[in-house]
């Protein structure tokens, strides 16, 4: 309760905080205005999120510029998908199922892709991501590359997916835990190797750390908050395919973290928010100006995102004042 | 044997297009270590200008000459306005901006040249098929693609190699600021090379359009590929671009032409004919990713 | 100063989302969904043109209702796709839904629609295996075909001209093989050989060509829609196939391609279910019209979207605008009693249509623009091969 008074003194705490209890209450607020919409806009940008701290533990801290997360995503909704379709519907399987595929997948291509740096490093773990995305539209099966409709996860006497307003509330509280889990792994002393070894590295394997490993588990936490968010999107719309891990979603997750601010640990959530609500408000405040003029919201959007690059350094997070650390 | 042939020479057209839109890239990644995502935006750009110009004059080759000055131009402009911002910066902040572009080039086309997207028709005087054997046709626009893709190679290594624009151009791959502290007018150079990129970009763009078509994003799928290329040469190497895109050149023509009958030889035809496909599409980057784990800076990179 | 401006900032941007739609109750309103930006957009473009004509046509009005149009745009992607039109059925609160281009983006977006949305869709050109059978859905129905009629059609005409054998080309995705293992439902000759390529990324077929040269078949068969069948007829003429082995096509010849594949595309054979020239009043009336407008052809994309429009006003119209009972509206669509372009169609118990197919050839009209006319029917009242796993509810 303390950390929380002291959080609201910064101009920081108190968007974050303003931003955390409207997220909480939003269903009750949706439901008094009679804007399902917003819900559904809503739980799309916390499950992006989720996605999008997931990234930043490797990306922010770790220095670590994955351009395949996206995989993740796609490991983690096909497996509850292809078990969904296999007559496997009970969320206690699937879900654990789900991660442990994606552990074991960041896992083995953490260990060689580690081996590389820099763009190196970006451009290998597309190679590996595009592996798993053309492996995907190859499952016949499953519906190949027009994606499958299936049914949500069940997790009988405890949650009812098909609930609008629940199934927002298990990925908010989700949301929540994956940020506190975050924030204590990066306070923690694997997070300041893992920070460290961003800035120098060579000095961290001088002072004894195993550096690859750290970042091997970094890279495999993850892959498994990574699968967390694909769970929850093939649950969210009932339906998979190969399009949820295309390249073009890996570069939105990482514009979502640098919109934000990198290695900022809300910077992933500010970043979600903002690319929704450039994405659902631009076009429409275009054909206000002009009718027809929406459809030519990325004219905006592009240079906008140069002007990010160039001029706003740090993100969104950084418009927020400094930070403490 | 004339099967064989031909499908080497597919392979080796391929190979030089790719090499033309790599080359830039590898060129403006390894000097001024800028990750460019527009690049491919810039191969668009020179379709466009080329369709544009070849209206005006009536000329093939006429359009084709002025769209290269065009596309210098714009590459000069792109980086006064935006790239030169970014040499400094992370590759992040370079991949953010430049992808802010793709989506800025895409739209700007669609809304000057419309949706519909555009064509090019094969020079009449290259409309038809030339016997690279006797009795084994080939088509000449194809031949003529590996002409003209073998002479800017030639010039490109020529241009590196032996002039100080080139000297210049390998000081600054292998170490920045020491050409910055010789005194080099190192803005200029930035964007001569930059320019120059844009050029070659350029021209592959609007030597595929005949044989593709010229359409809004066809920079963007190719530019993967492009990537894949020059890390598999090691960045900044131009002999590592150019050997890597004869590599993936090679490696997609067997993947198409030989890959499915190999496949049948030992499982059923339609499982083959499913199987093949999928792979030749992973092929490359399966090779990429062996590539690297083997040579962590690729084949001709630097070693750090 | 930044802070408040942030708060400030957020705070407008929820109230805006919150303030109610204004919404005109009296309105029929019609969600449309396509592909308006990126390289498809021409498609879309075709079908917003003749969405709007058909609104022109009935002068803005059904049942004295004013017409209300909401166009989305899936940019080609399914999530996209399924996000607009989960905000039509729960933001507009659209009468019906209508439109979607690709297999996937309406798989994506069906159950948000159909099932959690209760709300009508009228498909105006996927025709996913999927959705005729299993997934089949009483507030689904279709004006298009389903993916494999078209290849099969074109599979008829070929055993009747007599063509011994056929190498089968086309993309590597769920509509390509959808497509060409429909054409080997129906074609009883030898199957030479068959390719498929990469997709999306593809802009080489050599090595596929230079294939076919060796084989020698009696025929080529491709599914390229869109940019893809520019770029195979550029290359299939570059190499001289042209001259030997003839090309019949489905979708890879059309009045949005034309203008580019240009002389190139005279006499290739092809397989629709409606062509510009099919001789009845209405047809004549939209060809017209969209011409004068527009000043090019429209395409089948138009011309479904146009009969989707039209059915909708049939429905809207039996029940004097009384939109209240979804049961009543379904009943009254699915008498399709309505002038179709095609010459009128009966649906089948899946709600798809079951309609002839023509064999159509590119050619020149009298202005010197490239187009295609009929030449033959290839099949009368064709039903799809999935109806009968579809048990609907």
């Amino acid at each position: 309760m303390a950390g929380l008074l002291s959080a609201l003194r910064t101009p920081r705490g108190i968007v974050t905080v303003f931003l955390l209890l409207v997220l909480a209450v939003l269903p009750l607020l949706t439901q008094a205005f009679d804007q399902r919409y917003l819900l559904s806009v809503s739980t799309r940008i916390v499950i992006w999120s989720i996605a999008a701290v997931s990234l930043n533990v490797i990306l922010g801290y770790g220095g670590l510029v994955s351009f395949g997360h996206a995989a993740f995503l796609g490991i983690g909704g096909y497996a509850v998908g292809i078990l969904s379709a296999e007559g496997f519907e009970s969320g206690w399987l699937q879900w654990p199922v789900a991660i442990l595929v994606a552990v074991v997948w960041a896992t083995l291509i953490g260990a060689l892709s580690l081996r590389t740096r820099g763009v190196y490093f970006i451009m290998i773990t597309l190679a590996f991501a595009q592996l798993v995305y053309y492996l995907s539209s190859g499952l016949a099966a499953y519906g190949g590359d027009d994606g499958l409709n299936i049914s949500r996860s069940r997790f009988p006497g405890l949650i009812d997916l098909r609930d609008k307003a629940a199934f927002y509330w298990l990925c908010f509280v989700l949301l929540c835990g994956t940020l506190w889990f975050c924030s204590r792994l990066v306070h923690s002393r694997f997070g300041y190797v893992l920070r460290g070894a961003k800035s120098n590295e060579l000095r961290m394997t001088a002072l004894g750390f195993p550096v690859f490993r750290y970042r091997l588990v970094a890279f495999a936490l993850a892959g498994a908050f990574g699968a967390l968010a694909g769970i929850l999107l093939a649950n969210d719309g009932a339906y998979i395919s190969p399009a949820m891990m295309s390249w073009v979603k890996s570069g939105d997750l990482i514009v979502i973290v640098v919109l934000g601010g990198i290695g900022a640990l809300f910077g992933p959530l500010y970043g979600a928010v903002a690319f929704f609500v450039v994405e659902e408000f631009l076009p429409p405040l275009l054909d206000l100006l002009h009718r027809g003029w929406g459809e030519y919201w990325q004219i905006v959007f592009g240079p906008l995102l140069v002007m990010i690059a160039l001029y706003a350094r740090g993100g969104i997070d950084s418009l927020l004042g400094r930070r403490r650390d | 044997m004339d099967y064989l042939l031909i499908q080497v020479l597919n392979g080796v057209q391929l190979g030089l297009l790719m090499f033309l839109l790599a080359a830039g890239l590898t060129l403006t990644f390894g000097i001024m270590d800028l990750v460019n995502l527009a690049h491919g935006s810039l191969y668009m750009m020179g379709a466009y200008f080329a369709w544009t110009l070849i209206g005006w004059t009536n000329s093939f080759v006429l359009g084709a000459l002025l769209a290269l000055p065009a596309c210098f131009l714009l590459g000069v402009i792109v980086e006064i306005v935006v790239a030169r911002r970014l040499y400094a910066r992370d590759h992040l902040d370079q991949v953010l901006a430049t992808f802010g572009l793709i989506l800025f080039f895409n739209e700007l086309v669609r809304a000057i040249w419309g949706p519909e997207g555009r064509s090019i028709a094969v020079p009449a005087f290259l409309n038809r098929t030339v016997n690279i054997l006797p009795g084994v046709p080939y088509p000449a626009y194809r031949f003529a693609l590996i002409v003209v893709g073998t002479i800017v190679a030639i010039l490109l290594a020529w241009l590196v190699a032996r002039t100080r624009v080139g000297m210049l151009i390998r000081a600054g791959a292998s170490n920045r600021r020491m050409i910055a502290a010789l005194g080099v007018n190192i803005e200029l150079l930035f964007s001569l090379v930059f320019g120059l990129g844009a050029v070659f970009a350029g021209l592959a763009g609007l030597m595929a359009a005949p044989i593709a078509s010229v359409k809004i994003g066809m920079g963007d799928d190719i530019l993967i590929v492009a990537f894949v290329i020059i890390v598999i040469g090691g960045i900044g190497s131009i002999k590592g671009a150019f050997v890597a895109a004869m590599v993936v050149g090679q490696i997609d023509i067997v993947g198409r032409a030989f890959l499915p009958d190999f496949l049948k030889t030992f499982m059923g035809a339609a499982s083959a004919s499913a199987a093949a496909p999928a792979i030749s599409q992973v092929l490359i980057y399966i090779v990429m990713a062996a590539v690297l784990v083997w040579r962590p800076t690729g084949l001709f990179g630097q070693r750090t | 100063m930044k802070r408040t401006l942030l708060a400030a900032a957020t705070i407008a941007a929820i109230l805006g989302f919150a303030l109610p739609s204004v919404q005109a109750q009296q309105s029929v309103k019609i969600g449309f969904v396509s592909t308006f930006s990126g390289s498809q957009a021409a498609i879309g473009e075709d079908m917003r043109r003749s969405v709007d004509l058909a609104v022109e046509h009935l002068g803005g009005k059904m049942a004295g209702k004013p017409i209300q149009i909401v166009y989305e745009d899936d940019q080609f992607k399914p999530d996209v796709g399924k996000q607009k039109s989960e905000k039509l059925v729960q933001q507009d609160k659209v009468n019906f839904v209508s439109g979607y281009i690709w297999s996937n983006v309406l798989l994506a977006s069906l159950k948000t629609v159909v099932d959690e949305g209760d709300t009508i869709l009228v498909g105006a050109n996927a025709g996913p295996s999927q959705i005729a059978g299993e997934l089949c859905n009483k507030n689904f129905f279709s004006t298009s075909w389903q993916n494999d009629q078209t290849p099969m059609a074109m599979g008829e005409y070929l055993n009747k001209k007599g063509v011994k054998s056929l190498y089968l080309m086309g993309p590597n995705y769920a509509a390509g093989k959808d497509m060409l293992a429909g054409v080997q439902r129906t074609y009883k000759g030898k199957i030479a050989g068959e390719d498929f390529t990469k997709w999306p990324d593809q802009l080489d077929f050599s090595a596929e060509l230079a294939k076919i040269a060796q084989v020698k078949p009696a025929g080529i068969f491709i599914f390229y829609p869109g940019a893809h069948g520019v770029q195979f007829l550029k290359q299939y003429v570059q190499a001289g196939l042209n001259k030997t082995i003839p090309l019949y096509q489905v979708f890879s010849i059309d009045a949005i391609t034309l203008p580019q594949q240009g002389e190139l595309a005279l006499g290739t054979l092809g397989a629709q279910e409606w062509v510009n020239d099919l001789p009845n009043e209405q047809n004549k009336r939209y060809v017209a019209d969209f011409k004068k407008k527009y000043g090019v052809y429209p395409s089948y994309y138009g011309a479904q979207s146009y009969d989707a429009i039209m059915l909708i006003d049939s429905a809207v119209e039996a029940l004097k605008g009384d939109l209240s009972d979804k049961a009543k509206i379904r009943a009254e669509l699915m008498k399709a009693n309505f002038k179709s372009l095609r010459g009128g169609f009966k649906f089948n118990t899946n709600h798809f249509p079951i309609q002839n197919f023509y064999i159509q050839e590119a050619v020149k009209d009298a202005e010197g623009k490239m187009t295609v006319k009929t030449i033959a029917t290839a099949i009368t009242d064709g039903k799809d091969s999935y109806y009968q796993k579809c048990a609907m509810k």
